[in-house]
């Protein structure tokens, strides 16, 4: 090939198509990585699959297999479904930590295109991928007791999606912050642990001592589990004293929070901490 | 191109206390191949991350490809290329991959990405390659694809941060038979920086650094010349007497070096005679050599370029707060 032949490329200038191009594809560059690791599809199930079969039916024994007719494994399995999707967002999160480990950061934070379009691309990335792994959750419907509603899976999956967005945001923040992958693991399941068994996703919110009352309360994750349990069970076949014991709902001094309002508050948190996220990865020096 | 490729004046980059770069001025030409020649830690990776927009200077300014580099980033990461230390490649994908990566991330044109593609991989000589994932390839290998991946979007400057550190020589020589190529073909201007002196030969210009100040910046054979004097190795059976006689029998300053008795004078080949005549110690072997870009930088520093760096540790961290490994540490 001889000079003459060479093609030369003008870059052009910056602009929304530009910026959604770079959006584009660090999104799918997370979803190749993603279903090219069979492995890590696999693992992600174990846990939740863990606690709907292993413990949703080993707990069951105590309490003669059912409370007021509801199977255990019936009762967990919307707290389960925000499991799935929890601990994948996080770990998608992580792959920022690995990219600065490797290098790759670098090749993404010195391209022509806006820290939020990096964040942004990385934020749907992990959403999209958790919001896989929701999906195979939600399969498993019929084994926990829950009837294949196209509403119920809908709303569920729209949840789902909510929670992992902002979840991958708050773990985007973490992970521009922390350079080890032991730290990064380490600081997010110490988070991840207490929101999960704080917001109520392996019991009822109502009648709680005081201080859990609070703790629950406050805990962002009760925002998305109390809707999606909400969902689950309007699809149950089961009393209105035995839906008003197993499925409460969450109370803001005596008032029930609507649905639409739990969305939206995960919804502001989601965008306060991307705005976050943004932020972090903007700072220059 | 309009006006010097690379324009910098009074760059200064301070880290808390330290100054790792302290006050440097230059300017280099379009298709001009520049190297950058100092030890590890003299300011040469904060320079570049300064011209490649990753670090904000303390105080002066820098212009790349006709752009501010604080004020104009945008403008300057289009137009350059560059080629880190470490690799930033993505292991997990192949080479064609994350070339796409690349033209996405870098908005190319859709019609130019498929030729632009094969040609720089043609040049690196990995199209065979280019459905293997990264994490199969070797050192020289990534190495190549990270030229090629720099190069995918005809940047007007190519940065070299250390192009062949780690590799072995052969692999060493063949990355260089790349950037020569690369520079008969297109029309660019290489900014590098490497502590191989034998490298540095091969630029246009080079800029010896040492403490965060240039000390010395012309031709290889200019800066060779402007020394005049041949560099003595001698092996003595006592080096503290031979160097304390050299001061008072010829008035030489010598230095150990590496574990002999080094010293520049004139005319080499005539001195050796006269050292011989009446010199207190024994002397075991002499060697005598023409001065290379070694002795250039030891006469600007008064020590070897490898003495430099086992004395010298790295103060600062090259990269900022996001930047990657040596920002780990």
């Amino acid at each position: 090939m001889s000079a003459a032949t060479v093609v030369q490329v003008r870059v052009p200038a910056r602009s929304a198509a530009s910026e959604l191009r770079a959006i584009k594809i660090l999104w799918q560059r997370d979803l190749i990585r993603y279903f090219s690791d069979k492995l890590r599809i696999f693992t992600s199930l174990i846990q939740p699959a863990l606690l709907l079969f292993v413990l949703g039916t080993g707990l069951s024994q105590l309490t003669s297999n059912s409370i007021d007719g509801v199977n255990l494994r019936t009762y967990f399995y919307p707290g389960i479904l925000a499991m799935a999707v929890m601990f994948t967002s996080v770990v998608s999160a992580a792959s920022v930590v690995w990219d600065r480990e490797f290098g790759f950061l670098r090749e993404m934070l010195v391209a022509p295109v806006r820290r939020s379009s990096i964040v942004i691309g990385k934020c749907l990335g992990g959403a999209t991928v958790a919001g896989t792994q929701g999906l195979i959750m939600l399969a498993l419907a019929g084994p926990a007791g829950v009837p294949y509603a196209p509403t119920l899976i809908l709303a569920v999956f729209g949840l789902q999606l909510l929670l992992t967005f902002t979840l991958s945001a708050f773990a985007l923040i973490v992970a521009a912050r922390v350079r080890e992958m032991q730290t990064f693991m380490a600081l997010t399941q110490t988070l991840l642990m207490p929101m999960f068994f704080l917001s109520g996703a392996m019991y009822p919110v109502t009648g709680l001592p005081t201080w859990l009352t609070v703790l629950n309360r406050v805990d962002p994750l009760t925002y998305a589990v109390d809707p999606m349990r909400r969902v689950v069970f309007n699809h149950l076949d089961i009393s209105v004293e035995t839906r008003h014991r197993l499925d409460p709902g969450v109370t803001w001094a005596g008032w029930h929070v609507p649905t639409l309002v739990e969305a939206a508050l995960i919804l502001a948190i989601g965008l306060v901490l991307l705005g976050g996220a943004v932020a972090e990865f903007s700072r220059s020096d | 191109m309009d006006g010097p490729a690379v324009s910098v004046s009074g760059l200064v980059r301070r880290y808390g206390e330290v100054e790792a770069v302290r006050g440097i001025d230059l300017s280099i030409d379009a298709d001009e191949t520049f190297g950058f020649l100092g030890p590890n830690g003299a300011g040469k990776s904060t320079t570049i991350n300064i011209l490649c927009t990753l670090i904000k200077p303390t105080a002066g300014s820098a212009r790349v490809a006709g752009h501010d580099v604080v004020r104009e980033r945008d403008e300057v990461r289009r137009n350059i290329g560059l080629v880190f230390q470490d690799t930033t490649l993505d292991a997990y994908l192949t080479a064609e991959r994350n070339l796409r990566l690349h033209a996405e991330l870098y908005g190319m044109p859709r019609n130019t990405i498929d030729s632009r593609l094969r040609h720089v991989l043609d040049m690196v000589g990995l199209w065979d390659r280019r459905s293997s994932k990264v994490s199969t390839f070797s050192g020289g290998m990534k190495r190549r694809l990270e030229i090629a991946r720099g190069l995918m979007h005809s940047p007007r400057v190519l940065f070299l941060d250390e192009p062949t550190i780690g590799l072995d020589p052969q692999t060493r020589a063949s990355i260089w038979s790349y950037i020569r190529e690369l520079r008969a073909r297109e029309h660019i201007t290489i900014f590098m920086t490497t502590h191989y002196m034998d490298e540095a030969e091969y630029c246009d210009r080079i800029a010896i650094i040492d403490q965060g100040r240039i000390i010395a910046l012309d031709t290889p054979q200019a800066l060779k010349a402007s020394i005049g004097k041949d560099r003595v190795q001698i092996h003595t059976e006592d080096d503290a007497v031979a160097i304390a006689a050299l001061g008072a029998l010829f008035g030489i300053t010598a230095a150990m070096s590496e574990g002999v008795v080094m010293f520049a004078v004139e005319e080499g080949e005539q001195f050796v005679p006269k050292l011989f005549s009446d010199f207190p110690v024994a002397i075991r072997s002499v060697n005598v050599a023409r001065p290379s870009l070694d002795d250039v930088f030891m006469s600007y520093t008064g020590t070897t370029i490898r003495d430099a760096e086992t004395s010298q540790v790295d103060p600062v961290p090259a990269g900022s707060a996001l930047f990657g490994r040596e920002a780990r540490r």
